[in-house]
């Protein structure tokens, strides 16, 4: 399959099931909440050594927030619901408690309920006092700053990490700026999140490594450099390789998104230097679920 | 189907306890089979047929007519369905009620509310002392739900209270929220004596500074609160004055107490 002069490989990213959440954080306005937002999701980019993978999904309007300030909605993704827990937990005691007018609420009640504001309280002392609104448990703690809204409990649902397609290009300038544009167009998918810093990959990863205890290690198959040195799967004419990996709430969302992203990089065509799209697989080790990127393009999804 | 309608056939001499006629009791049964339940007034057992015209088919709708400020009880232990009060009740009504509504056009005597679980209390005027508090010698009041009073509320309201709301849109007597365990009260007028006496934790939400206030409060200050404007934005879907009050900064003056107590409780005077 071509589109734009861009090959689509007979490939599939290989995906494998997670949990998720999402969490809203308001504050006095937009700066503050993103504050808030990109530190708690900062080192959150790979399940293999970040624990979970997390990002902001997207702004939010004063009028679709709890308490009608700006905010946005971020997204965690974990492999283990106790895992995520424990990942919520952290990062919104150390990222949200601290962050000056940041409010905390729950984005899904649906699923099994794991605790937000639940043991964040305890950091009241005993002064922390709990509100019950519309059915829904708060508690207010104070703080030095004034007091600290959270909602006692968020929702944990069956989610989807790994989705991905690499971009193959003549250079590096031209596979970044592909990747941008995929990633602005992406960005307007709801759902969804790219972990990584920008949204974007370069050091795409295989399972497991020559190195014992290593979980993973360079995909030197799509490694420019190593062309001649090793197996690859890059023709002589391919000096970069730039993934977007895509964390969904379903295969539906990760399916839109990287028919999204993929169109976006064929738009900018083989005469700006992008050759081929490909996706990350592991021969099944890695995960069950699989997105086959010529069915995607042709509107052929699940 | 028309809703159940019991007319009270001519003013009873005692109060009447009409618990047993809640819907869920009424359900299955036929007009005969209500009329034979039992009710107890003074140191008599009487049909329900002997004191009150029975009419209508819908027992998940139920109307209590007639000289009703005889009837206490009205809706104890009530789980499901509406029951409408046309006029002024008695005693006792909405004890212990865990889910519906009952709709009050008049005013209700003491302990309306007490020792209450879940649905909603609504009382077109006003409501008597010890609203949502406790029954004498017991030690938890009103556990979950709400109360709504369109006029003023005597004393006493909310005493130990556990959970739940009570808004108020009139006036409220002395020692509102005494001895309060959780929850929320809000007055939108004003407030008698020494509200909070010996309340361990909850608020108390006014809009107009108590006539004294206990010197066991302490002030905290002027404090812009990120729950206030949630806690009364969920009011707005309410058929009551509180939906329609100007959105709020969630300013508020701050007392803490009763610190002769346990002291996690607080009065909030809201800052126009």
């Amino acid at each position: 399959m071509i589109i734009n002069g861009v090959k689509i490989d007979p490939a599939f990213a290989e995906a494998f099931p997670m949990k998720a959440t999402r969490i809203l954080i308001t504050a006095q306005d937009l700066k503050w909440a993103y504050h808030s937002a990109q530190t708690m999701t900062g080192f959150a980019t790979s399940i293999i050594a970040c624990g979970c993978e997390a990002g902001i999904e997207r702004e939010l309007d004063p009028s679709e927030t709890p308490d009608g300030r700006p905010g946005v909605a971020v997204l965690l993704f974990a492999i283990g619901g106790k895992g995520l827990a424990q990942q919520l937990e952290a990062r919104v005691s150390q990222c949200v408690l601290t962050s000056p007018t940041s409010a905390l609420f729950a984005g899904i009640y649906e699923g099994e309920l794991i605790p937000l504001g639940k043991n964040l309280r305890f950091f009241g002392d005993g002064f922390q006092i709990s509100k019950i609104i519309n059915g829904r448990r708060y508690w207010r703690i104070p703080v030095m700053e004034g007091e600290f809204l959270t909602e006692e409990k968020v929702g944990m649902i069956p989610a989807i990490g790994g989705g991905n397609f690499f971009v193959l290009a003549r250079s590096q300038p031209q596979a970044l700026a592909a990747c941008e544009a995929a990633i602005t167009a992406m960005k307007k998918i709801p759902n969804i999140i790219m972990p990584f810093p920008g949204g974007i990959v370069r050091a795409g990863s295989k399972v497991g490594s020559k190195y014992p205890g290593l979980k993973a290690s360079t995909n030197e198959v799509f490694c420019p450099t190593l062309k001649g040195q090793t197996r690859t799967n890059l023709s002589a004419e391919i000096e970069s390789v730039l993934e977007i990996v895509i964390d969904g709430l379903s295969k539906e969302d990760i399916q839109k998104a990287m028919r999204a992203g993929i169109s976006a990089v064929c738009n900018f065509g083989a005469q700006n230097g992008i050759c081929r799209i490909s996706a990350g697989n592991y021969g099944g080790k890695l995960g069950p679920i699989h997105f086959h990127l010529q069915e995607i393009m042709m509107g052929r999804m699940a | 189907m028309s809703a159940l309608t019991l007319i009270l056939k001519k003013t009873p001499t005692q109060q009447v306890d009409v618990s047993p006629l809640i819907p869920e009791n009424l359900t299955d049964l036929s007009k005969p089979e209500i009329g034979a339940i039992i009710l107890v007034t003074g140191n008599q057992h009487v049909r329900t047929d002997t004191i009150f015209t029975i009419s209508g088919d819908d027992p998940e709708r139920l109307i209590f007519t007639g000289e009703t400020t005889k009837l206490d009880y009205i809706g104890k232990n009530c789980s499901i369905g509406q029951i409408n009060v046309q006029g002024s009740c008695g005693a006792y009504t909405g004890m212990g009620m865990k889910g519906g509504q009952i709709n009050i056009y008049g005013n209700t005597g003491a302990f309306t509310a007490c020792e209450m679980r879940g649905g909603l209390v609504r009382i077109e005027g006003d409501g008597g002392d010890f609203l949502g508090a406790a029954r004498p010698g017991n030690q938890i009041g009103m556990m979950g739900g709400m109360v709504i009073v369109t006029g003023n509320a005597g004393a006493r309201v909310g005493d130990q209270m556990r959970r739940g709301t009570l808004l108020i849109e009139g006036n409220a007597g002395n020692y509102a929220g005494s001895r309060m365990l959780a929850g929320t009260i809000a007055i939108l007028g004003k407030t008698g004596n020494y509200p909070g006496y010996g309340m361990k934790r909850g608020t108390l939400l006014l809009w107009h500074s108590p006539n004294k206030l206990g010197a066991t409060f302490n002030d905290c200050g002027c404090h812009t609160l990120g729950f206030l404007p949630l806690l009364l934005e969920s009011y707005r879907s309410l058929e009551t004055r509180f939906a329609f009050l100007p959105k709020t900064t969630g300013r508020a003056r701050r007392f803490c107490g009763d610190m002769a107590s346990l002291g996690r409780g607080e009065i909030l005077i809201l800052v126009p």
